[in-house]
């Protein structure tokens, strides 16, 4: 390039003078916010996971305190707002500190399993070939077990526990991901703009990054995020069979089987642990649903 | 940067001593897997057996039929699918050994496709997808941003108004200008236009036409043109190549082509185009059938099944190309001395 005309076009190309259109991000934020029911979700979502945080310091009662001569009192008992449990411990105060392992629970398993299987898809739906075949057929094994099935299987095998509950939790949300994620990029892989950056000399590794990721991360975390409830309920069920949390902690799953006793005499009780996964597992579930019709748009 | 000093070396004739690219023997042939195991029941002769070379500065226009392995030829000289057999030659360079790495050679050849929307990333701007080939090979981003505004305004889009955007808020017209600047990005020698204008309106296919002209004299380019489209291709090529069933049944210059073709399926080709004018427009199809399948391909000369010369020797002896003029070949019976067809004349000059 000739250094005068460099000189003389340079306003024009400067950075700075550039008129630039919203990302993709910012406007599925646009019309996210303009979803009333998602925005609730989202609000909903965030208060349960600052109680979580704060639950220690902001606990009315202590939740592992318990007392012999209080057991079981209904909600609305002078200083127990929701009652006690059938240890006497203050119910309230137990829901929001085990909103942390329950959140937990629900969170952590997706979010690795969102790692680990979008990594394996992503890989063998850009490579294709054997790998894809060697891939997939092995995730195609785990989809022969019942989610639910495979959980209690594995964490019954590792034995109970956090850890071991993370774990079988973790390796049955990876097939459907990487199942998701292969797809998804099986398509992206196929279109022209692939194409023209493999024409450009590019290597596997910069496409996948500037081109096959950008356009896959979207539905595969949209997919992901409606496993948080499902990850959430397993969690319960695990804890509620004893493999997954063990007591005293508070659960929400685990405080559901122990109050079960006192089905009858105290209903409403019983079913508060309940109505709290039902709360979180549906904002996750209408979360997801405001999220995915906010990126269906043609850009 | 070179983009300035090409414009100095553009040539607007074309120099037949130096052929640019060199292709020979290309052969690619897609298996049909079935079966349990998935083993080859068949394979589609997509492209089978074809060399050409392109002269430097020279147009070359590729048509034929749907299916006749065009689009296919673009793809393996670009190299996003792999040969069976065959050397792609790229100024006396072998592309895919020591002496021409395919990096190195796919900067020196890029490729516009048809499809002006799939072409380009959804999520990056228009100024970020014409930067990331330069960024590939090494360039810093400012100065790879840099370079994709000057060529966006060398292709008519103030940067300004467009290096910012998405590709959805541009028009059908304006995306394949960029595509086009996304492909000189890489300085290449080699511009393969595969239905590059093929899905734009009349009145903007005219536009992107001249801006292509006009980009060839600047950076000294030679063009690939394919596309279905008789009358575009007879606007840009210099010379012509009709392709029948993964290969080459004729190959000439333009103007010889297009007013004495040598091959019956050219004339047919040549045939089905509507003439301008009322009063000559064709009657009866020229062509009649569907080519045939390329799984299995008809015996001798490919075309026999649907000619209307057919002689015995047509179905049992493939005709080779033959000299039936200047520059001019034909794989045809009737363009090849003693070749036992009853029409056989020698026409080579």
């Amino acid at each position: 390039m000739q250094p005068n005309t460099a000189a003389a076009v340079a306003p024009a190309y400067a950075s700075d003078a550039i008129e630039r259109s919203p990302g993709y991000w910012a406007t599925v934020w646009q019309r996210f916010r303009r979803d009333p029911v998602a925005v609730g979700a989202l609000v909903v979502i965030s208060a349960l996971i600052l109680m979580a945080i704060l639950a220690p310091w902001i606990t009315p009662q202590d939740p592992y305190k318990g007392m012999a001569l209080r057991r079981l009192r209904p909600p609305g008992t002078e200083g127990y707002l929701l009652g006690t449990d059938e240890l006497g411990r203050d119910m309230l105060s137990r829901l929001m500190m085990g909103a942390r392992l329950s959140l937990f629970m629900g969170v952590t398993p997706v979010l690795l399993a969102f790692l680990v299987g979008t990594s394996i898809g992503v890989a063998a739906g850009y490579v294709g070939g054997l790998l894809n075949t060697v891939l997939m057929r092995t995730i195609d094994v785990f989809f022969a077990f019942p989610s639910v099935l495979l959980a209690i299987a594995l964490s019954g095998a590792l034995g109970a526990g956090v850890t071991n509950g993370l774990i079988s939790l973790t390796v049955v949300f990876i097939p459907p991901i990487a199942r998701v994620a292969e797809s998804v990029t099986t398509g992206v892989r196929a279109r022209d703009f692939v194409e023209a950056a493999r024409a450009s000399g590019a290597g596997a590794l910069s496409i996948i990054r500037h081109h096959v990721l950008g356009n896959v991360l979207g539905p595969i975390l949209v997919y992901a995020m409606s496993l948080v409830a499902v990850s959430m309920i397993l969690a319960s069920g695990l804890s509620f069979l004893g493999l997954g949390v063990r007591p005293p902690e508070p659960e929400w799953g685990l405080m559901l089987n122990t109050l079960r006793t006192a089905i009858y005499t105290q209903p409403l009780l019983c079913a508060l642990p309940g109505v709290m996964i039902f709360i979180t597992s549906i904002s996750f579930n209408l979360l997801t649903d405001g999220l995915r019709s906010a990126m269906d748009i043609k850009a | 940067m070179m983009i300035a000093t090409q414009s100095r070396l553009a040539t607007s004739a074309p120099d037949h001593a130096t052929p640019l690219l060199e292709v020979a023997g290309l052969i690619k042939h897609f298996p049909i897997k079935s079966g349990l195991f998935g083993r080859p029941s068949a394979v589609v002769r997509a492209v089978d057996d074809i060399s050409f070379t392109v002269v430097e500065g020279e147009t070359l226009g590729i048509v034929g039929e749907s299916g006749c392995g065009k689009s296919t030829t673009a793809r393996l000289l670009m190299h996003l699918i792999a040969a069976d057999a065959g050397t792609i030659r790229l100024s006396g360079k072998t592309a895919g050994t020591s002496e021409l790495p395919m990096k190195t050679y796919r900067s020196r050849v890029q490729m516009v496709f048809q499809d002006s929307y799939a072409s380009l990333n959804p999520r990056m701007t228009i100024e970020d997808s014409i930067a990331y080939g330069p960024g590939v090979h090494g360039m810093a981003g400012d100065e790879a941003a840099r370079r994709a505004r000057r060529l966006l305004d060398r292709v008519g889009l103030d940067p300004k108004r467009f290096a910012g955007r998405y590709p959805h808020e541009l028009s059908g017209g304006q995306r394949q200008r960029v595509n086009i600047a996304r492909a000189l990005a890489l300085q290449p020698k080699l511009l393969i236009l595969d239905e590059a204008v093929s899905a734009l309106d009349k009145s903007i296919e005219a536009q992107v036409l001249n801006l292509l002209l006009d980009l060839k004299d600047e950076f000294g380019l030679t063009y690939i043109f394919i596309s279905h489209d008789l009358e575009v291709v007879r606007f840009m090529a210099n010379r012509v190549m009709v392709m029948y069933l993964g290969r080459v049944a004729e190959i000439g210059p333009a103007n010889a082509l297009y007013k004495a073709s040598r091959h019956p399926y050219s004339t047919a080709l040549l045939g089905s185009m509507l003439s301008m004018d009322p009063d000559h427009r064709t009657e009866r199809a020229p062509l009649t059938g569907d080519p045939p399948n390329p799984i299995n391909p008809p015996s001798g000369c490919r075309f026999h099944p649907r000619c209307t010369f057919a002689e015995p020797v047509c179905s049992t002896t493939v005709p080779v190309l033959a000299a039936a003029g200047n520059d001019h070949w034909a794989a045809c019976h009737m363009a090849m001395l003693a070749s036992g067809h009853s029409n056989a004349k020698d026409t080579a000059v």
